[in-house]
C-alpha cells in the first residue's frame, strides 16, 4: 500500500504524552513493507516507546544499513533525522554521529543480513565500544529484498522457500553480543509488543550499548513450516526467563508484576528497569550463566526472550574516551583552536 | 645537474649518508646531526629510507647540505657512514667518486671491497663503546652517538651546538646528557686524533634557517586539524599516515583537555578497518563535528563505497591520502604519487572529488584547514594528498603562520533561528543555483529533520526511483562540482612566456624547481606551473593552452596527473610528454634535467 500518501488526520481524541504529542506524532512515513511484515511490528513497537517517554523527536536520531529492515527507519518519528547508510555498515556512522553529540538518542535498526554477515565486523565493534545507542536487530533468517535466500542465522536443516536446506550452523546475535561483553542483551518477538516496548525503553534508558534481537518473520520468504522464524514456530518455542519493565523518572507507570521476585536495576537517566524472574534459577547479572542458558534452550529448539542480560555499570564509549560533557559538535572554535601565540610555543620544539 | 668536479671541497654542499641496522636507536643520533647543521644556519634536506620492519633490517637515512636551500634527494653521496655489515658492499659503491666512508673498523672488512678513488676511516666504535661503556643496550646506543662525535670533527659540527640539542632532548634525564657528550668526545678525539679533520666536505656556520623550522607534513597537517577546530579522528594505523594521528593526539593532549578535569575536546577512535574510519568520519560531519580520516592507498581502497555514500547524500569528510608506492600492498615505506585517479574518481557510479596537492609541511598546514572548508563548503569529501616523502621526512620550511581572525567556513548550516524562519525545510534545493544544498544537523528542531540516504533521492530527500527526479539530483551534483573550480586553491605559475614548460604537483616541486633552475642556466627556456587542487581552473586551461611542449613530472608509472589533464581540460594530449619517476625514493632533480634534456636532443620543440 506503499503508493498511498499517508494521511495526517489527528483524532483530537488521542491521548497526548507531556510534550502534548500524540502517538501518530511519532510515525513516520508509510511502510513499503510487504502486509504482515514483523518489522512493521517492531516499528510499531519503536513508535509507541518513544511516544511513552515522551522523546522529543528531534532528540531521536535513527539509523540503519541495507536491507527491509534498514528501510524502516523512515516510518517512525519523521520529525527526527535519520542516516540510511550502506550495507552493514551503520555501526561506524552511529559512532561517529555518537561521537559528535553525546546528548541525542541513537536508535539503530538492522536486519540479520545487515548485522550477522556483511557487517558482522562494524556490529562486533561497537558493542565492544559499549556505544551508547539501542541496536534493533530485526531477525528474520533470510534475505528479503534478493528474494530469499539464507541469512547467517538461517537455523541449520531449515528449508529455503526453493527446498534447498541449510546446513551452516547459525550466527545467534545474543551469544555473539555476550561473547563481546556487551553491556544489555536481550531478545524479544515482533509479535509480542508487551514484551518489546518496555525492552526498547529500557534500552533507551541504557547508557550504553543496547542490543535487542528480535524475531520478525518474513512472511514472504521464511514463514512457513520448515522455517524456525515463522510466526507459529516462535509462537510455540519462546520461552521468557526474566521479564523486563520500564518505569520513567518522571511519569508514573503502573506495570503488573507477576508473581515472584522482582528486581528494580536503576539506569542513569534517573530511570528504573524492573527485572520480573520468571524462572527461578535465572540470573540476568551473570553472564556466564545468561549464555549457558541461552545455548541450553536453543538445544531444546526453544528462543530465550526478555532482558537476557544487564550491566549498567559499564562504561560506555564517551566515559571511555573521557569526552567533555558538552557535545564536541557544540564547542566553540575559541576553545578548539589555540590561536597564534600558541603556534609559536609550539613550533619552537621544531626550530 | 651539471658534475662538479668531486676532488672540489664541497663546503656546506654535500649529501651524508648513513648505512644502520633497523631498531639499533641510529635514528636519533642521524636527526642529531640534522638539527646540528641545521642550527649553524645551514639548510638541510632529511630522507629516510626503513623498511617495513621493526627492528634486524638494513635501513638508511640521507642529509643532505645544501647551502642554496634546495629541498630535493641530491642522488649522489658524499659521505658514507656504513654501519652496517650487510649492506656494506654496495654502501661502499654508491660513494661518488672522491668522497668519503666512515665505518667501524673493529672488525676488518674485505680488502675487496676498498675503493682508491674515496677516502675510508676507519674508527673502533664497538671496541671504543666496550672500554667506555657497560652493557649491551648502552654500548649499542652509544656506538650511534659515537659516530656522531667522529663525523663532528671530519665535518666541523660545532659541539656547543650537539650539547644544547642533547640538553633539550634529555631536559628531564641530565645523567643522558653527560653519557650522550661521552660518547660524543670520544668520537671526536679519535677523529682529530688520527685523521686530518676537517675535511674539505664540511659545515661552515651560515644564517639561512633563520625563520624556518624542521618538521614533517604529517606533523604540520595534524597541527592543521588542531587550528581547524576538528573535533573527531578516526582512524587505522597504517604506514605512513600513522604519525599525522599520532601528533594529533600528542597535540590534543596538550591544547586541548581541560586541565583541571583532564575532560577532552577531541575523540581520536581507533577503528577497526578503514571501512569503519570513515564511517565513523562520515557519521561526526553528518552530526556537524569536523572530523578526519588519515590513511593511505590500501586504505583509500577499502574507503571507497562509504566515499561514494558521503559523495551522494553530501556529507563532509576529510581525508588524508599520505601515498605510498602500490599496487596492493607494494612497498608501505617508500613513497609514491600513486592515487591520484583513485582519489578523483574513488567509488563507483559517476563520482568526481576535490582534491589539494601540499608540495611541503607549509601547505599540509594550510590545505588541513583549507580542506575542512571546502568539506563543508562544497558538502562533499575533500582529499588532502600528501605523500611518504612529505609525509613523513623532515623539511626544513618558513615558521608556520596562524591568523587569529580565522573562524571556520561551516557552509550552508542553517542555523536554529533560520530554520523557524522556514515554512518548511527540503535538504537538497538549490536556491542559490551554485549546486550546493543547505543542510541541518540533527537535534535542533523536528521542522529540521530530513532522512540521509545513499539510494534514490529527490530534492527533498524523499526515497525515489523517478527518472526525472534522480537525475535532476545528479545533475545539480555535476554543477556542484563545477562550483568547486571557484573554491580550491588555484595553480601557481612560473611563465616567462617559453614555449615549453613542466606541470607537476605535491612533493615534485623540489625537484622541478631545483631542475629549472638548471636547465635555466644552461639556456633553456621553461615554464612552470604546479597543480594545486583538483577540479582544475581556468588558470590551468590558459597555461597548457600556453604552451607547446608541457612535460608532466610526476611519481607514478602511468602518467596519472597526465590522464587527468587529458580527461578533465582541453589540452592537447600529444603536447603533453611524460617524467616519470616510480622507484619509491624521493625524485631527485637529475631526472627532470635528463628528462628535459633528451627530449630537447630529439628535436623537442622548447
Amino acid at each position: 500500500m506503499s503508493f498511498i500518501a499517508k494521511p495526517k488526520v489527528a483524532n483530537p481524541g488521542l491521548p497526548k504524552n507531556v510534550l502534548g504529542l500524540n502517538r501518530r506524532d511519532y510515525e513516520g512515513s508509510m511502510s513499503t513493507l510487504c502486509a504482515g511484515c514483523g518489522h512493521d511490528s517492531v516499528t510499531a513497537a519503536i513508535v509507541q516507546a518513544c511516544f511513552e517517554l515522551a522523546l522529543p523527536p528531534q532528540s531521536v536520531v535513527k539509523l540503519s544499513g541495507i536491507g527491509c529492515s534498514s528501510k524502516t527507519t523512515a516510518y517512525f518519528v519523521a520529525g527526527a533525522h535519520g542516516f540510511n547508510s550502506v550495507h552493514g555498515r551503520m555501526p561506524s556512522i552511529a559512532t561517529g554521529a555518537n561521537a559528535a553529540n553525546r546528548h541525542l538518542r541513537y536508535i539503530g535498526v538492522s536486519g540479520d543480513g545487515d548485522s550477522l554477515s556483511i557487517g558482522v565486523g562494524q556490529l562486533a565493534h561497537a558493542i565492544r565500544r559499549n556505544l551508547d545507542m539501542v541496536y534493533i536487530l530485526e531477525n528474520n533468517g533470510v534475505y528479503g529484498l534478493t528474494k530469499g535466500q539464507f541469512s547467517a542465522s538461517a537455523d541449520l536443516g531449515s528449508k529455503s522457500k526453493k527446498g534447498e536446506a541449510n546446513e551452516q550452523p547459525p550466527i545467534d546475535p545474543v551469544l555473539l553480543a555476550l561473547a563481546l561483553g556487551a553491556s544489555f542483551v536481550a531478545r524479544s518477538f515482533s509479535g509480542d509488543k508487551e514484551q518489546l516496548v518496555p525492552l526498547i525503553q529500557a534500552g533507551l534508558a541504557h547508557k550504553g550499548f543496547a542490543i535487542i534481537d528480535v524475531l520478525s518473520p518474513c512472511v514472504t520468504f521464511n514463514d512457513h513450516e520448515g522455517s524456525t522464524k515463522s510466526y507459529a514456530y516462535v509462537r510455540e518455542h519462546s520461552e521468557t526467563p526474566v521479564a523486563a519493565d520500564y518505569i520513567a523518572p518522571k511519569q508514573e507507570i503502573r506495570v503488573q508484576y507477576a508473581p515472584g521476585e522482582t528486581v528494580s536495576v536503576p539506569m542513569h537517566d534517573g530511570s528504573n528497569v524492573v527485572l520480573r524472574k520468571l524462572d527461578p534459577d535465572y540470573d540476568p547479572a551473570d553472564r556466564a550463566r545468561a549464555a549457558a542458558y541461552v545455548q541450553e534452550r536453543a538445544m531444546r529448539n526453544e528462543y530465550v526472550t526478555g532482558l537476557i542480560y544487564l550491566d549498567p555499570s559499564r562504561r560506555d564509549f564517551h566515559a571511555q574516551h573521557g569526552t567533555a560533557e558538552e557535545a564536541l559538535n557544540a564547542v566553540s572554535y575559541e576553545r578548539l583552536c589555540p590561536g597564534a601565540a600558541k603556534l609559536d610555543r609550539i613550533l619552537a620544539s621544531f626550530r | 645537474m651539471p658534475e662538479r668536479k668531486s676532488s672540489a671541497p664541497r663546503v656546506n654542499d654535500f649529501t651524508l649518508k648513513f648505512a644502520n641496522v633497523n631498531g639499533s636507536g641510529s635514528a636519533s643520533a642521524n636527526s642529531l646531526i640534522m638539527k646540528a647543521i641545521f642550527r649553524m644556519g645551514v639548510p638541510v634536506v632529511g630522507k629516510n629510507f626503513f623498511p617495513s620492519n621493526i627492528q634486524g633490517l638494513p635501513t638508511w637515512y640521507e642529509i643532505r647540505v645544501t647551502r642554496e636551500g634546495w629541498r630535493a634527494r641530491s642522488g649522489r653521496v658524499d659521505i658514507m657512514v656504513a654501519m652496517n655489515a650487510e649492506t656494506y658492499s654496495r654502501d661502499v659503491r654508491e660513494v661518488a667518486a672522491g668522497g668519503c666512508l666512515l665505518y667501524d673498523s673493529t672488525w676488518p672488512r674485505s680488502s675487496l671491497l676498498s675503493r682508491d678513488d674515496i677516502r675510508t676511516f676507519g674508527v673502533p666504535f664497538a671496541e671504543l663503546c666496550n672500554e667506555h661503556f657497560e652493557g649491551a643496550r648502552a654500548r649499542t646506543l652509544m656506538k650511534n652517538i659515537m659516530y656522531a662525535g667522529a663525523l663532528a670533527a671530519l665535518i666541523d659540527l660545532d659541539l656547543e651546538v650537539i650539547r644544547g640539542l642533547l640538553g633539550e632532548t634529555f631536559a628531564k634525564k641530565p645523567a643522558l646528557v653527560e653519557s650522550n657528550m661521552k660518547a660524543i668526545a670520544i668520537g671526536y678525539r679519535y677523529a682529530k686524533e688520527n685523521f686530518e679533520c676537517p675535511l674539505p666536505t664540511r659545515v661552515e656556520r651560515m644564517n639561512a634557517t633563520a625563520g624556518h623550522v624542521m618538521i614533517d607534513g604529517n606533523t604540520a597537517a595534524a597541527l592543521g586539524c588542531l587550528y581547524a577546530g576538528a573535533t573527531v579522528g578516526a582512524w587505522y594505523p597504517i604506514t605512513p599516515s600513522t604519525s599525522l594521528m599520532d601528533a594529533f593526539r600528542t597535540f590534543c593532549g596538550r591544547h586541548r583537555t581541560d586541565p583541571e578535569t583532564g575532560r577532552r575536546d577531541y575523540m581520536i577512535v581507533q577503528a577497526e578497518d578503514e571501512l569503519a574510519a570513515i564511517g565513523i568520519v562520515i557519521g561526526a560531519s553528518w552530526n556537524g563535528a569536523r572530523a578526519f580520516t588519515p590513511t593511505s592507498g590500501p586504505g583509500i581502497s577499502l574507503m571507497e563505497e562509504f566515499i561514494g555514500l558521503a559523495y551522494y547524500a553530501e556529507v563532509p569528510a576529510v581525508v588524508f591520502d599520505v601515498q605510498r608506492a602500490g599496487p596492493s600492498t607494494g612497498l608501505p615505506t617508500r613513497t609514491q604519487q600513486c592515487d591520484l585517479l583513485a582519489c578523483a574518481y574513488a567509488s563507483h557510479g559517476d563520482t568526481r572529488h576535490v582534491l589539494l596537492f601540499p608540495d611541503s609541511p607549509e601547505e599540509c598546514f594550510q590545505m588541513a584547514v583549507q580542506a575542512f572548508d571546502l568539506a563543508e563548503r562544497l558538502q562533499t569529501p575533500v582529499f588532502v594528498l600528501l605523500d611518504l616523502d612529505i609525509g613523513m621526512n623532515d623539511w626544513m620550511a618558513p615558521e608556520l603562520r596562524w591568523d587569529d581572525g580565522y573562524r571556520p567556513d561551516r557552509g550552508k548550516m542553517l542555523s536554529p533561528g533560520q530554520i523557524a524562519g522556514l515554512p518548511n525545510f527540503q535538504r537538497y534545493l538549490d536556491p542559490d543555483g551554485d549546486g550546493i544544498p543547505y543542510r541541518t544537523l540533527p537535534g535542533i528542531s523536528p521542522k529540521a529533520s530530513y532522512f540521509t540516504r545513499g539510494s534514490g533521492h529527490n530534492r527533498s530527500g524523499a526515497y525515489t526511483e523517478d527518472s526525472a527526479e534522480y537525475q535532476d539530483v545528479l545533475d545539480r551534483l555535476g554543477r556542484k562540482f563545477r562550483t568547486a573550480v571557484k573554491h580550491v586553491p588555484p595553480a601557481v605559475a612560473d611563465g616567462r612566456g617559453a614555449a615549453a614548460a613542466i606541470v607537476s604537483l605535491g612533493s615534485c616541486d623540489a625537484p622541478v624547481r631545483e631542475a629549472l633552475a638548471t636547465l635555466r642556466k644552461s639556456g633553456v627556456a621553461i615554464d612552470y606551473l604546479r597543480v594545486r587542487g583538483f577540479p582544475f581552473g581556468a588558470e590551468v586551461e590558459d597555461f597548457l593552452a600556453a604552451h607547446q611542449t608541457i612535460f608532466v613530472v610526476e611519481q607514478n608509472r602511468d602518467a596519472q596527473l597526465r590522464a587527468l589533464l587529458t580527461l578533465e581540460t582541453a589540452v592537447d594530449k600529444q603536447k603533453l610528454r611524460s617524467i616519470l619517476y616510480y622507484n619509491g625514493l624521493p625524485m631527485p632533480a637529475a631526472c627532470i634535467i635528463d628528462g628535459v634534456n633528451k627530449a630537447l636532443d630529439r628535436g623537442v620543440a622548447a
